[in-house]
């Protein structure tokens, strides 16, 4: 299997006029685990969505690639079947509809036409062995996606989403807000254990805490919509030692 | 000929026959009047007391004023128009060519059989579920349960039907009641015994009759002592008639402990204007009356399905779901009267608009002066789908004792971006995720429906998203 590998060229975003991204250029390749720092409010998050393809954005410029094909001219599921996936910082609430519904449809909907049989016993088995590795509650499958979730167990059920929807590229969106240090640690272990050549990840946060857990392959910092520095893990601990500041823009 | 064959295939032993006397009357035209009265009632050999209930009834409706809430229905119905009595032989006559493409179509995507199909429209009156009636009756008949047709049951039971028939109900209750008293046909009449629990619900649909699927049908169920009930109205599949004036009255009567559910998904096809009365007396102490109620289907439905909790600790609960698309207008809702004390009463209300369909909550509860200690949660959400349609709730609340609590909570959403972006990050296509969230939406109704509604219901709803029904 050849690697996946999300390209992002001097890309561009407002949201109601107001620019944010000013031209991001990244790529993260299989086997990759990547980081973005920076302070609150430099497009982080935003650059997370516009890679999803949130509505609310408009992209002005640049290009966004996924194993080569043009993700700025795909649907958001679309880009989920691409093999993207994003764990969200403010996941939504479905009333309603069980966890075990949700994921089932997902994945069938990842199912290629060739492939489209999904065993029941096999999906139930897999998810309770999944949410028993993340120390979820056992009630977890049943429950109403997100709703009257706790934020630590809004966070878990991302990464829950994320080792049963395998993806090829996941962005993880603070995933480390609203997490104790023992759920720390377990989501840590979850993203870990997906480490391998077929899997490519990019984690953005404020605290670098989750990098305790997770230790990045490369560092970045992004500051007023641009990525301003990149290095490894060396990079990480100076700016938890000294901030930002010292980084000319 | 057919229809005479197929009377001859239900088994001899078959006790609650139809009503197969054969007479020159087909149906009694266009109109109604006194003497259109006389006929309907001397047609179905009528005890003199029943004459006397219609004919009063029929003065009072001459009398009252439409309803001066809900929909303008003045443009709408033409009292003169209808055929209020058509011989249940001589309905069966419709043709299936009759039947619209539109509700075959549906028919189809539902997986619904072509035998079953044109049951339930009235072109056929067998369906192959025979032998399950049969068996269900017999086992009912071993309990002491009454189950029948409200004509048969007339004949069979008139002290029962003399002393319950119309007490919930009076006929001055409302136009609608009136002209249902006046010209009814049809229905259900259930009477469970005391300590009776009933384990299976029982069903219109299964009780093969073509008067089950009438414009004035009338229904009674007695819960006696301690008994336990589910009844289920109609089903999930569109009907369809070329009558288009419905109006249905159902009563029903719990006595101590005793609990009756009361289960309809209604889904008349969109020329139907759907006028219902329904009213459950609680009459003992701690009995329970439960209305799960769906609207999908008419032209313009009115109905509250309604709980008088007479009886001290007696529990009133509704449940609905409203679906109101292109052309159609749902007033529906509930009303919750305490008398007694210690009483309390729950209603869920669900509705949807899509297409520029128009959805209103009207609602009433009533806390009498006696009813001290007596509680009330009402909740009604509501999703707007698009920028045509429309919602609104109108709850009415009367307090007559300082000893209650009242809690009403409403919410009127979208289905949001953020939801939809979030279920479509997971790889489900739009459509594919806001039925999901409309399915969950719906849920809190769904879940109350046997496995076999419920799967119905939730297949109907997305070809209604789909928009793939006329």
């Amino acid at each position: 299997m050849t690697k996946p590998v999300l390209t992002i060229n001097n890309l561009q975003a407002s949201i109601e006029d107001k620019e944010i991204l000013k031209g991001v250029t990244l790529e993260v390749k299989g086997g990759e685990i990547h980081a973005i720092m920076g302070p609150n409010g430099t497009g982080k998050s935003t650059l997370s969505q516009v890679i999803m393809g949130h509505p609310k954005y408009e992209v002005t410029g640049g290009e966004i690639f996924m194993n080569g094909e043009d993700v700025l001219e795909m649907e958001v599921d679309e880009r989920a079947k691409a093999g993207l996936f994003l764990a969200m910082q403010y996941p939504s609430e479905i009333p309603g509809v069980t966890n075990s519904d949700f994921l089932r449809m997902a994945k069938r909907a990842k199912l290629t036409e060739e492939n489209k049989r999904l065993s029941i016993s096999a999906f139930v088995k897999d998810l309770n062995q999944k949410i028993d590795d993340l120390k979820m509650q056992k009630d977890m499958a049943n429950r109403y996606l997100n709703e009257g979730f706790s934020g630590g167990e809004k966070k878990r059920n991302e990464i829950l989403q994320l080792l049963m929807l395998e993806p090829q590229i996941a962005i993880l969106d603070e995933i480390d807000s609203g997490l104790d240090v023992d759920a720390l640690k377990v989501v840590g272990d979850a993203i870990n254990s997906m480490r391998k050549p077929d899997f490519g990840c990019l984690i953005i946060t404020h605290y670098q805490r989750v990098l305790d857990y997770i230790k990045p392959d490369f560092v970045h910092v992004m500051m007023h919509g641009r990525i301003v520095k990149s290095g490894d893990i060396e990079l990480m601990k100076k700016i938890d030692q000294e901030g930002y500041d010292w980084i000319k823009i | 000929m057919e229809h005479e064959e197929e009377m001859n295939a239900v088994p001899v032993d078959y006790k609650y026959g139809f009503i197969t006397e054969h007479k020159t009357l087909k149906d009694t035209g266009k109109g109604l009047s006194e003497d259109v009265i006389r006929e309907i009632s001397k047609e179905k050999g009528e005890p003199e007391w029943m004459l006397d209930f219609r004919l009063k009834a029929y003065e009072q409706f001459v009398k009252m004023s439409m309803p001066t809430w809900g929909p303008d229905l003045k443009s709408e119905v033409d009292f003169d128009a209808y055929t209020y009595y058509i011989k249940p032989s001589e309905r069966t006559e419709n043709s299936w060519d009759d039947v619209p493409d539109s509700i075959k179509e549906t028919f189809e995507k539902l997986g619904i059989p072509e035998a079953e199909a044109k049951y339930l429209n009235g072109v056929s009156t067998q369906y192959e579920s025979e032998v399950v009636y049969h068996n269900n009756q017999k086992e009912l008949e071993d309990a002491g349960v009454i189950f029948l047709d409200t004509d048969s049951a007339l004949k069979q039971h008139p002290e029962l039907l003399r002393e319950y028939f119309g007490k919930v109900i009076p006929y001055a209750d409302n136009k609608f009641a009136a002209l249902n008293s006046a010209v009814w046909s049809g229905g259900s009449f259930i009477y469970v015994p005391k300590g009776v629990k009933l384990s299976k619900p029982l069903q219109s649909y299964f009780r093969i009759n073509t008067e089950s699927m009438g414009q004035f049908e009338r229904t009674l169920i007695i819960v006696d002592e301690d008994a336990d009930v589910h009844y289920i109205e109609g089903c999930t599949a569109p009907v369809y008639s070329t009558n288009s004036l419905h109006s249905a009255v159902v009563e029903i009567i719990i006595k101590k402990d005793g609990k009756c559910r009361y289960t309809t998904i209604q889904n008349w096809s969109n020329n139907i204007l759907n006028l219902v009365t329904k009213r459950a007396l609680c009459e003992g102490e701690g009995s329970h009356m439960e209305w799960i109620d769906g609207n999908i289907g008419s032209k313009i439905t009115m109905k509250y399905p309604a709980c008088i909790l007479k009886g001290d600790r007696s529990k009133g609960t509704t449940i609905s779901i409203a679906f109101a698309g292109k052309g159609q207008t749902q007033n529906a809702g509930a009303k919750m009267i305490h008398l007694g004390k210690n009483t309390s009463s729950s209603i869920i209300s669900k509705s949807l608009s899509r297409h520029g369909g128009n959805v209103t909550y009207l609602g009433l509860v009533d806390h009498g002066k006696n009813a001290t200690g007596s509680k009330t949660n009402i909740e009604c959400d509501t999703i707007i789908l698009d920028e045509m349609s429309k919602s609104d709730t109108i709850p009415y609340n009367v307090t007559r004792n300082g000893d209650i609590t009242v809690q009403h909570e409403a919410k009127v959403s979208k289905v949001s971006e953020e939801q939809l972006f979030y279920l479509m990050s997971r790889g489900l296509s739009e459509e594919q995720a806001t039925e999901m969230i409309i399915m969950g939406f719906i849920e809190p109704f769904a879940r109350e429906l046997p496995m076999e509604y419920a799967v119905e219901l939730n297949q109907l709803l997305k070809l209604e998203m789909e928009g793939s029904i006329g």
